[in-house]
């Protein structure tokens, strides 16, 4: 109880001292030292990623100083003209990673919800364990399966029959290849499922007790109390998992590169191929030979990074918006 | 005895050398030959114990880079360099052919019909120009065969490479209009497709679709008995890719070699020669700058064009015409360290 009361002052922003019985012993240089060490970790994180950037943006000023803010907003991507418009590959990887999280967020919750609040006891571990040893397959692996098991089918019996019933909606429209966008969010949504389920259902696990009694207590029904008394008390936390799971979409270069189709157009139907930001510099940049090729693939990936930074402030602030900075699984 | 007692001489001799000298010949390019490249190198090690040679294939583009800023001792490059890029170099490049690779169109369709095809109707399906199997000029080209009703789906490579680059450099020697709206580079604006990447991506690809038309090497086709249609070539015949063809194809070109080797094999002349061919290249300074490794490199180069050459047909790779390592013979004695060449006259 004591040690928590301490996390808790420490949290509001004094430093934490050791209790007075431990002061003085190897406190004189050990406290410093390790003061120190974990100091410099911190701040060697941030300089890295300072470093990154910098480093980043020195490599792709080629391309900046060539196309400038055209770059965003053309979409030709001619290596052998030297002309490169990056739009097809930001909407790309935009498009796949919401289309993932569409279907998998709320797989995952629901998952997630079965396995903190209603699952019996017995079940709980093994499957918990499964879905985690889901995140640990390389995505190489999900990429074979998504071109030998998930593009036939998908080619075979999904496209056919959403075109036959849905294809009156330019969503559903265009020749069959199997590989395209749809393919991409399909194989991205199963890989980020077992990520935001763990998360999840540790969030959900974190929800005190005394709150599901609360509510059942006053007469609510199991769904309104998770609704109600569980949801809302671990919001943040939710969200905090679905953005870890977007930020694997987002980043994701190898199962999407087998099966997106790699083809720099942005087309309305998911049945078309496209292409991602993680995907082109993973294919192009062994063999750009041009400077200027080289500059605008590293631009590729200074964007990726400003794309993700965006949308991770973003969500930030959602969350912030929903439960204020103090909300949380923090107990 | 005597023999007996100098073999033992030497072999200890051998034996010691790395380990006080442990000369490392560092390498880095192309991935299309890092095949017969890495047992080049396992090999040569039994020839000259004291040089030991690491290759990284990290990509064409990738080794023009590393050999023009002399961070390797030589670099590996599937389609030559271009004037802008050898000007950028310290020194004077020499680009020295080391062995052959052929590209073919390989499809699927049901039955598996035989086809053949010329490169002005390749064209024109990479651009999107004929659409469907059915199409009038494949027809006539393929009078025998039942051709289905279905679009063809092109798949090409996704990732920057050598192979594409020999596809499309022969693309736009057989049409005018392909040179003008894509050209040729390691990766290109495709008109129409689906991205694979590397061979395998593209044979999955073409595996999976009916009705696709791709393009994968030589060796790959062969290892995974993919079907490859025959092409024709400049003197009007279907030729069928093998290692025979490719290696008429660098005959074909040898009697107006270029004294750089920055030659494309493409449309060859030739009865025999099929037409997409190419040399991959090995990149070294004319002056180099360590004399005891720019002399370990030139010996190399000149076991891989003579003794190497064996090994090549047994990795599907096409070797050197005999007319052709003549001429790469005279480039190697011209390697040299402070105006001396390296390798004492043969």
């Amino acid at each position: 109880m004591a040690r928590s009361v301490t996390l808790v002052e420490g949290a509001s922003g004094r430093a934490w001292r050791p209790p007075a019985a431990t002061r003085g012993r190897v406190g004189r240089i050990g406290d410093p030292l390790f003061r120190a060490l974990l100091k410099g970790s911190a701040w060697l994180v941030i300089l890295l990623a300072i470093g990154l950037v910098i480093a980043l943006a020195w490599e792709s000023s080629g391309a900046v100083r060539a196309f400038g803010l055209r770059f965003i907003v053309t979409s030709t991507w001619d290596p052998v003209a030297g002309d490169f418009g990056a739009l097809p590959f930001i909407y790309g990887t935009l498009v796949s990673s919401l289309l993932a999280l569409l279907l998998a967020v709320p797989l995952s919750l629901g998952a997630a919800i079965y396995l903190a609040e209603l699952a019996p006891a017995w079940v709980r571990p093994p499957v918990a364990f499964l879905i985690e040893m889901l995140a640990a397959v390389p995505s190489v692996v999900y990429g074979l399966w998504g071109i030998f098991v998930l593009v036939p089918w998908l080619r075979d019996w999904v496209q056919p029959s959403l075109g036959r019933w849905l294809g009156f909606l330019p969503l559903f429209s265009g020749p069959a290849y199997g590989v395209g966008m749809l393919a991409a969010g399909l194989i991205l949504s199963i890989m980020v499922v077992p990520y935001i389920t763990s998360v999840a259902r540790e969030v959900l696990l974190a929800v005190p007790n005394a709150q599901r009694e609360a509510a059942l207590g006053l007469g609510a029904t199991r769904w309104e109390a998770i609704r109600i008394a569980v949801l809302r008390y671990g919001r943040s936390g939710l969200i905090g998992a679905v953005l870890l799971g977007l930020g694997r979409a987002l980043g994701e270069t190898m199962a999407v590169t087998m099966v997106i189709g790699n083809r720099p157009a942005i087309a309305a139907s998911l049945f078309a191929p496209g292409y991602t930001m993680a995907s082109v510099v993973a294919n192009e940049f062994t063999e750009a030979t041009s400077d200027l090729y080289v500059a605008a693939l590293v631009e590729v990936g200074l964007l990726l990074l400003v794309v993700t930074i965006v949308v991770n402030a973003l969500a930030r602030l959602l969350v912030w918006s929903v439960g204020g900075p103090a909300a949380g699984a923090r107990e | 005895m005597i023999a007996a007692v100098v073999a033992v001489a030497v072999s200890v001799l051998g034996a010691a050398a790395p380990a006080d000298a442990q000369m490392l010949v560092n390498g880095a390019g192309a991935t299309f030959p890092y095949p017969i490249y890495s047992k080049w190198f396992e090999e040569y090690i039994k020839v000259d114990p004291g040089a030991r040679f690491n290759y990284q294939s990290i990509g064409s583009g990738g080794g023009i880079r590393q050999i023009t800023e002399r961070t390797v001792d030589f670099g590996a490059t599937d389609g030559p360099m271009t004037d802008e890029q050898l000007k950028k170099a310290p020194g004077a490049l020499f680009h020295i052919p080391t062995v052959l690779g052929a590209v073919v169109p390989t499809y699927n369709l049901p039955g598996n019909p035989k086809l053949r095809f010329t490169g002005e109707v390749l064209a024109d399906i990479f651009l999107g120009k004929i659409t469907k199997w059915n199409d009038d000029r494949i027809k006539a080209l393929n009078p025998s065969e039942v051709l289905p009703d279905r679009p063809i789906v092109v798949v090409h490579r996704s990732d920057g490479s050598g192979t594409t680059f020999i596809w499309v450099d022969y693309l736009c020697k057989v049409s005018k209009e392909w040179e003008q709206k894509v050209g040729r580079g390691t990766s290109v604006n495709w008109p129409v497709g689906l991205g694979g990447k590397g061979n395998e991506g593209v044979a999955g690809q073409v595996k999976a679709a009916p009705g696709a038309l791709g393009y994968v090497e030589l060796a790959y086709a062969i290892t995974n008995k993919l079907p490859a249609a025959a092409v024709k070539n400049q003197a009007g015949k279907f030729v069928e890719a093998s290692i025979e063809s490719t290696i008429a194809a660098a005959t074909g070109a040898a009697s107006a070699m270029p004294a750089d080797f920055r030659v494309s094999l493409t449309n060859s002349a030739g009865d025999a020669a099929y037409p997409i061919a190419s040399f991959t290249w090995l990149l070294v300074y004319k002056d180099q700058q360590d004399e005891a490794k720019g002399r370990a490199l030139a010996r190399f180069l000149w076991w891989a064009v003579h003794d190497g050459q064996k090994h090549a047909s047994a990795l599907l790779y096409a070797p050197l015409p005999a007319a052709v390592v003549k001429q790469i013979e005279t480039r190697i004695g011209q390697i040299s360290f402070g105006g001396k060449p390296l390798l004492a006259a043969k």
